[in-house]
């Protein structure tokens, strides 16, 4: 069936639909990652955006039992240049096309995606909205009517409605069920958490307990957790108020680890701003040098808001990692309030595994 | 760290002459890393041999010496330079060996030179397969289990207790010749025995094989100083494990890995590139389980390879360039980006495209070589395409190897039983791909497919979508509507499948796509799938569902979405534009030679103020480098692929004539669109490749050439025969490098050749020519029309009859009479002048006395072109690009006639890669079979002689053991040669013929058995190692010849000379006889050997002169 997708400024591309009728809107965006898209479309962080992948050929191994990021899809919508049902992998149970439509997920396929990311990069990422078997006008009228990616909450439709210990599986199991510790536990504010999160710190040691992103700091510290991570998420990180207090009041009380979302949050925190990148970081490759060393890890990214390093002078955090496309803050430290966060993705899923080490040296810390 | 401040002059080593596994990559390495160095104000010396690189170009060093590449002359180098340190990871094997030997015998050391980038330690740990397998131990990653055997019972132990297969190479062989996998005891036996005796050591590598669909998974990464490591690309071999990846269809990225399957192979191959401490590129091979986590590491490469040019070209980033700059102590994040010019050289790129590598087999030439792949890699050469499909893009690359296939043709001797078919699919062979589509024309299950080849489903599912999508052509025949058409088209079949599948000529599909507007578009490769806005002028075209962005091609000058300042590109538009048309793959016959000829016209198009344009699809090149052309387009070279080209970048007009045969191959249907051909018409070009036309004027200008005829039956070719006279030279018409080209003597021996051959070519004739014994002379003549400027004459060191790209020659000529000569200059230039060339012809000749006939006229750059702007410091592929654009000689500086002779006689010399192709006979003939040369060049004749017997690696001692089995026809001539290798102190030994004859003729030669008449025989002294030399011509009876065919290829095995024309056996003795007379070996850069206005002062201040 013929899709369509049109951009905000008028733009239309026509191409084939490979997953759920419908028309969805969204902030259109795109990652240049070249494998990872069973990770991508279950990544929270989606939420609101119609996701472009770059690499044109998506599918070729299908989707499998283990690689999902939570329960279920979070982009808005998909697109892509060819989408294959020719799929070969020893762990694929379905094929992508079918995974699409089986999940609802409405998609665009055969469409010039290079032409649709030179648009994006030169233009800034914008609205958009993809139609399957309707009219341009029809999809122009839905994208006009959408309200702004940046004026709407995603983080609380994708939190935990309830907390829970996590085992590898993702269990609902009230607070007064989850049992004596085990091993260090770590609370974890769930603004749109990825399981690999939780994974990496299972495998270095700790026992995560995942809180719903309205909690407050009190919930947390309810649990005696000997740390706080403060997990990625969607959207603009000026409207959380209510992740940046319970932050705040975290702040000194117990080691943080920021990551993505969290980092940005606890940056607000601490006194500091974020603006709107024109087309933000997104995909497997992006360089960020570590100051200290002066090594540089390749690092995979997905955000679309930076910390101003403007904001931060007096808020006693140093700059500890910066990107070496752009200079935009990747890392922050504030020593006295024992804060530490990152704007990339150390979980990776997809991405390199280059700074997974983190993990351990966070709860290396916890243990000091 | 920035840059070192103690290293101001740096030596790099080249790879030497082009063989198979070592091609012209090395070439686009060096000069990369030459430039590289050079930008950041580093004095380079540059040693290599091979003449035909653009490295070795005076313009690429401060200092460049094509002496030859062994310890003794590079130690020689060394003294005279100075140099502080020695880039060792950019010339292949050859440099790294060469490098390893320097520092291992000290010599680095007595001279502080300084091996910079990685460490020796680190090139032995990776080198050495027991030292890799500890260290892998050591990291955790896991390897193989193996071990080395010294005899059969130990290889049998090891077998009973793993079990089969295994792979068994045997150990010090170059690149691991005569290596194989055995899947049965039998071919264990066979094997290990076979590798046990052509190791130099005895010693074998036993290593369990990996089950056979298990994929080859390759990575590219790269380490500074500070430890960041980042990785440049994978790639996925489309055959499983056991064959070569240098034999491999390679596809980038890999397609069938997960994120998971993917970050973990990065992850081990990080792990290994810092357990080695690399400082620089480095290549990590790896074996990945089809149904597990599971893995093999399989070999480290601690250098620049094949897979890091691939990886270059496929991804836009320049390894080469970055790891010269790492190697003086930069690191990543502080090397510019080339292609972005914003960001820096530490990030990892992504593509948005799909490459897909398709090798290039010698099999057209050896049509008796093994055909089989394996362990050991047999491909000259590679194609590489790019697209946004994998079908696409594998289509490009099917079209672009030049073996006359449009697409995934079915093999030719249909019908294939299924039988056959799962013979040819089992067992991977250079026709796989074609049986492939065989077997799905055929409807073979895609499981089936799978079980017999181990290729992954999803490939050949791909595979299958090409037949259906054929299919569906066929089916639509005449009828086939505009949707149907622009489908195909988005799929990827070219014009000539769609117009062979439905019986629509192909100019009227053209004529209906320009109608239907049904353009490719054309997309930028910049590292960063659009990311960023890039500056790299390197395109491959795409057909998107809508051709909105068909014209112009992209670039952010062009961009009207982007901000980029429309002024340059007003600018631009005033510029003049001509394409350059190259040479595609690197086959025998047409090697990196003719792509020094592309790069050196496009240098000349820019330096006169042309916008140049190269279409080319050789990885490996300097020619496809972005920073060569103004604009790259990296396509087939099919007439819809170039047109397609013309089309929008609508040039002043297109260069043929120094893309090889490849180029001049599209000359007609280019002229016949319409497009203007920059130097020589067309009309001249016909005139000198079509033989009968040729022929008629050659009688007009009453020039002599050897009697022929063109003939169409067997009976005819007798008749022919006689009138021509025998000895006779034999061809099936329109071949180029000398295809089925054999000398016959008798009427017996044409029968034989007409038996052989009509299976060949059937509907083209034959040509008989009376073979003229003779000297071979060759020149390559400068013609605008008005005058013809020889720049020099090669005289062959082997008579006629040998092809002039296997034979040796020297220029200036030696032996050439004043007659001889001015017939040479008189004929070249008549010649010239009346086909109206613009630019180059290349012109052989057979001088038989004072006579001088004309054998062929090439209307293009030769292969001898770079190898003679070398040595006489004319530059010659300039000077025919200028005046293809209407520059005429005496404009330029030049005038007619030959010019004067070089100072220095430079001596070029082949290479073959016998060692490779197993079963090919090393014989010499009128059919070429070398895969490069290098070059001597001294103050004498027999010191260049010399040096370039030393630099093709003819190493012969002093005296030693001779083997010599003559045909009788050559008896009485080797009579004077034997005798002399006799006086000199060799021991000869002779089957009992050539004995009987030597002896009653007064030398002392021993007999020998015959391979037939038992032991011991030539074959088990051969074996022995008691041999060092062998003198062996051909001889026209079966039986005897069988034997000679098989003691050449042990000799091969062995690496013991076999000298098979009587000249090259009287070329050495004068070489040897050289060698006794003169101790030293002397150096000296090109600059002083042929000077150059730039470095003239220069090599005063630095050269001390010697001799
Ligand atoms: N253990 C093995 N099992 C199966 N195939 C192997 C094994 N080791 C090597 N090969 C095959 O042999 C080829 C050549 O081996 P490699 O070690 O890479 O040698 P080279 O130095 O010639 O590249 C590889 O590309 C691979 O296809
Ligand atoms: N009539 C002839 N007499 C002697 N040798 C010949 C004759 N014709 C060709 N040859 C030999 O055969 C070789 C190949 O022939 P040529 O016409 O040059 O073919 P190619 O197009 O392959 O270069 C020549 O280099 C020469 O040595
Ligand atoms: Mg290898
Ligand atoms: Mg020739």
């Amino acid at each position: 069936m013929k899709a369509l997708l049109c951009l905000e400024d008028g733009v239309t591309f026509e191409g084939e639909s490979v997953g759920a009728p419908g028309i969805v809107t969204g902030e259109v965006v795109f990652n240049t990652g070249m494998t990872g898209y069973q990770e991508i479309l279950t990544d929270p962080s989606y939420s609101g955006q119609i996701v472009t992948l770059t690499y044109p050929l998506i599918g070729n191994y299908g989707i499998n039992a283990e690689d999902f990021q939570s329960a279920r899809t979070q982009v808005a919508g998909f697109v892509v240049r060819q989408s294959t049902s020719d799929a070969s992998n020893w762990r694929s149970k379905e094929t992508l096309p079918e995974f699409l439509a089986d999940r609802g997920v409405v998609a665009i396929s055969g469409i010039d995606t290079r032409t649709l990311t030179r648009l994006l990069r030169s233009q800034g990422v914008m609205m958009g909205g993809i139609g399957v078997g309707v009219t341009a006008e029809e999809v122009m009228e839905r994208v006009r009517k959408a309200p702004a990616y940046t004026s709407h909450d995603y983080v609380r439709s994708c939190s935990t409605p309830t907390p829970y210990l996590w085992t590898g599986k993702p269990e609902a199991v009230a607070l007064d069920e989850i049992g004596p510790a085990t091993s260090t536990r770590v609370a974890v504010l769930d603004l749109g958490v990825k399981y690999n999160i939780l994974e990496q710190l299972r495998a270095s040691g700790v026992e995560p307990i995942v809180f719903p992103c309205t909690s407050s700091a009190d919930a947390l510290l309810q649990i005696d957790p000997a740390g706080v991570v403060l997990t990625p998420g969607p959207g603009d990180p000026a409207r959380l108020d209510y992740v940046v207090e319970t932050t705040r009041d975290l702040l000194g009380k117990r080691p943080l680890f920021g990551i993505c979302l969290g980092h940005q949050a606890i940056a607000h925190a601490l006194g500091g701003r974020t603006f709107k990148l024109k087309f933000g970081h997104r995909g497997s490759n992006h360089p960020v040098r570590d100051l200290e060393t002066g090594r540089v890890y390749i690092t995979s990214q997905n955000h679309g808001f930076a910390v101003d390093p403007e904001g931060l002078e007096s808020s006693g955090a140093a700059i500890t990692q910066v990107n070496i496309n752009d200079g935009t803050v990747e890392g922050l430290r504030h020593r006295d309030a024992d804060a530490f966060s990152i704007q990339y993705h150390p979980e990776a899923s997809p991405g390199p595994s280059d700074s997974s080490y983190l993990f351990q040296e966070f709860v290396e810390r916890l243990h000091r | 760290m920035p840059k070192r401040e103690d290293v101001h002059k740096v030596m790099v080593i080249g790879s030497g002459p082009i063989i198979i596994g070592q091609a012209a990559e090395f070439d686009y390495a060096g000069t990369q890393a030459c430039q590289s160095l050079r930008e950041e104000g580093i004095s380079v010396v540059l040693c290599n041999s091979n003449p035909a690189t653009i490295m070795t170009d005076l313009e690429i060093a401060d200092r460049v010496y094509i002496e030859p590449l062994t310890a003794e002359y590079l130690e020689k180098v060394i003294e005279r330079e100075r140099p502080d340190g020695l880039l060792a990871t950019l010339g292949g094997q050859t440099g790294l060996n060469l490098a390893t030997e320097l520092a291992e015998r000290g010599i680095l050391d007595k001279h502080g030179v300084e091996l910079l980038g990685t460490p020796l330690s680190a090139i032995q740990k990776a080198e050495d397969r027991q030292f890799f397998k500890t260290l892998m131990r050591e990291l955790g990653e896991p390897v193989p289990e193996s071990i080395s055997a010294e005899d059969m019972d130990t290889v049998r132990d090891f077998a009973r207790e793993r079990g089969m297969p295994l792979i068994i190479r045997p150990a010090y062989t170059l690149g691991g010749t005569g290596g194989g996998i055995a899947r049965t005891w039998e071919q264990l036996e066979a094997i290990a025995d076979r590798g046990l005796k052509l190791s130099p050591r005895r010693q074998v590598l036993v290593e369990r094989c990996v089950p056979r669909d298990w994929k080859e998974i390759e990575y590219e990464v790269m380490r500074d100083a500070n430890d960041t490591c980042i990785t440049i690309c994978n790639m996925e071999n489309l055959d499983p494990m056991g064959v070569h990846t240098g034999d491999s269809i390679v596809v980038a990225p890999s397609q069938t890995l997960t994120d998971r399957e993917y970050q973990m192979l990065r992850t081990a191959s990080l792990r290994i590139i810092r357990g080695l401490k690399i400082e620089g590129g480095c290549n990590v091979q790896l074996a990945l389980d089809p149904h597990s986590f599971a893995y093999y590491v399989i070999e480290v490469n601690p250098r620049v390879s094949r897979s890091s040019a691939l990886a270059s070209k496929a991804t836009g980033y320049p390894i080469a360039r970055v790891s010269a700059k790492i190697a003086i102590g930069l690191h990543l994040d502080e090397i510019p980006n080339a292609v972005t010019q914003k960001t820096t050289a530490a990030f990892e790129p992504a593509l948005d495209y799909v490459v897909v590598k398709i090798p290039r087999w010698p099999f057209d030439k050896f049509q008796r070589a093994d055909r089989s792949l394996g362990p050991q890699m047999k491909a000259t050469g590679e194609v590489m395409a790019i697209d946004r499909t994998f079908e696409a893009a594998l289509l490009k690359a099917a079209r672009s190897l030049e073996v006359s296939q449009a697409g995934l043709d079915r093999p030719r001797n249909q019908p294939v039983s299924l039988e056959t078919l799962s013979g040819k699919l089992r067992e991977a062979n250079d026709e796989r791909l074609n049986y492939l589509a065989e077997a799905f024309w055929q409807a073979m299950p895609i499981e089936q497919a799978h079980d017999l080849t181990g290729i992954d489903p999803w490939f050949l599912r791909k595979i299958k979508n090409i037949v259906d999508a054929e299919r569906r052509l066929l089916t639509a025949g005449l009828r086939l509507s505009d949707a149907d058409l622009a489908e195909a088209k988005q799929f990827g079949l070219p014009d000539a499948v769609i117009a062979a599948r439905t019986g629509i000529p192909e100019m009227t599909l053209r004529a209906r796509r320009a109608a239907l507007g049904l353009r490719p578009s054309y997309k930028m490769v910049d590292t960063c799938a659009a990311e960023f806005e890039a500056a790299t002028p390197y395109f491959y075209s795409t057909y998107e569902n809508d051709s909105q962005d068909a014209l112009p091609p992209e670039s952010d000058a062009y961009d009207k979405t982007s901000s980029a300042d429309t002024a340059a590109a007003d600018i631009r538009k005033q510029k003049p534009r001509a394409i350059v048309i190259g040479s595609g793959p690197i086959r025998i016959g047409q090697g990196i030679e003719f792509d020094y000829c592309s790069v050196h016209a496009v240098w000349a198009l820019r330096e006169a103020g042309y916008e140049a344009i190269i279409i080319n699809n050789n990885p490996e090149t300097v020619s496809t480098d972005f920073d060569t052309s103004d604009r790259l387009y990296f396509e087939p070279l099919t007439f819809e692929d170039v047109m397609n080209v013309i089309e929008i970048e609508k040039p002043e007009g297109v260069i043929l004539q120094f893309g090889g045969q490849t180029a001049l191959n599209l000359a007609e249907q280019l002229h016949e669109a319409g497009v203007p051909i920059l130097g020589s018409s067309f009309s001249a070009i016909d005139m000198a490749e079509d033989r009968e036309r040729l022929d008629t004027l050659l009688a007009e200008l009453q020039i002599p050439r050897p009697p022929g005829r063109a003939v169409s039956s067997p009976a005819e070719a007798l008749r022919a025969a006689e009138e021509v006279g025998y000895p006779a030279l034999v061809r099936p018409s329109y071949v180029l490098g000398g295809r089925a080209m054999e000398i016959v003597y008798n009427p017996d021996e044409l029968n034989g050749y007409m038996k052989h051959v009509t299976q060949v070519t059937t509907d083209r004739p034959i040509w008989i020519d009376h073979y003229v014994l003779g000297v071979e002379v060759e020149v390559d003549a400068l013609c605008d029309g008005t005058d013809v400027l020889i720049p020099g004459i090669m005289e062959h060191i082997e008579r006629a009859g040998v092809h002039s790209g296997d034979s040796m020659a020297v220029c200036p000529p030696q032996t050439l009479s004043p007659r001889v000569i001015d017939q040479v200059v008189e004929h070249a230039t008549r010649l010239a002048l009346r086909l109206g060339v613009r630019g180059l012809l290349n012109v052989q000749y057979v001088a038989q006395g004072e006579e001088v006939f004309v054998l062929e006229a090439n209307p293009r750059a030769s292969r001898t072109a770079p190898y003679l702007s070398k040595i006489t410091g004319i530059p010659i592929i300039r000077l025919a690009t200028l005046i293809s654009i209407g520059r005429t000689l005496a404009e330029l500086g030049y005038k007619g006639g030959l010019a004067p002779e070089p100072i220095h006689p430079a001596v070029k010399a082949p290479v073959f890669s016998f060692g490779k192709l197993s079963k090919v006979d090393v014989q010499l003939g009128p059919e070429m079979k070398s895969t490069g040369e290098v070059m001597g060049i001294d103050t004498d004749y027999a010191g260049a002689l010399y040096k370039a017997l030393v630099a093709c690696g003819i190493e012969v001692p002093e005296q030693g053991v001779l083997v010599v089995t003559l045909a009788d026809r050559d008896k009485a001539e080797a009579l004077p040669v034997v005798r002399e290798f006799e006086r000199s102190g060799f021991q000869i030994y002779a089957t009992s013929g050539t004995a009987n004859f030597l002896v009653r003729n007064g030398t002392s030669a021993r007999t020998v058995c015959k391979i037939s008449e038992g032991s011991p025989n030539t074959l088990d002294l051969i074996r022995q190692n008691r041999v060092d030399l062998i003198i062996n011509t051909l001889s026209p009876s079966h039986r005897v010849e069988e034997e000679g065919r098989q003691m050449r290829r042990a000799a091969v095995e062995r690496g013991i000379p076999c000298l098979t024309s009587l000249d090259t056996a009287r070329a050495l003795l004068y070489a040897l006889d050289k060698r006794r007379q003169v101790e030293m070996i002397h150096v000296r850069s090109m600059h002083e050997y042929v000077g150059h206005p730039r470095s003239e002062d220069e090599c005063t201040v630095g050269g001390h002169e010697e001799a």
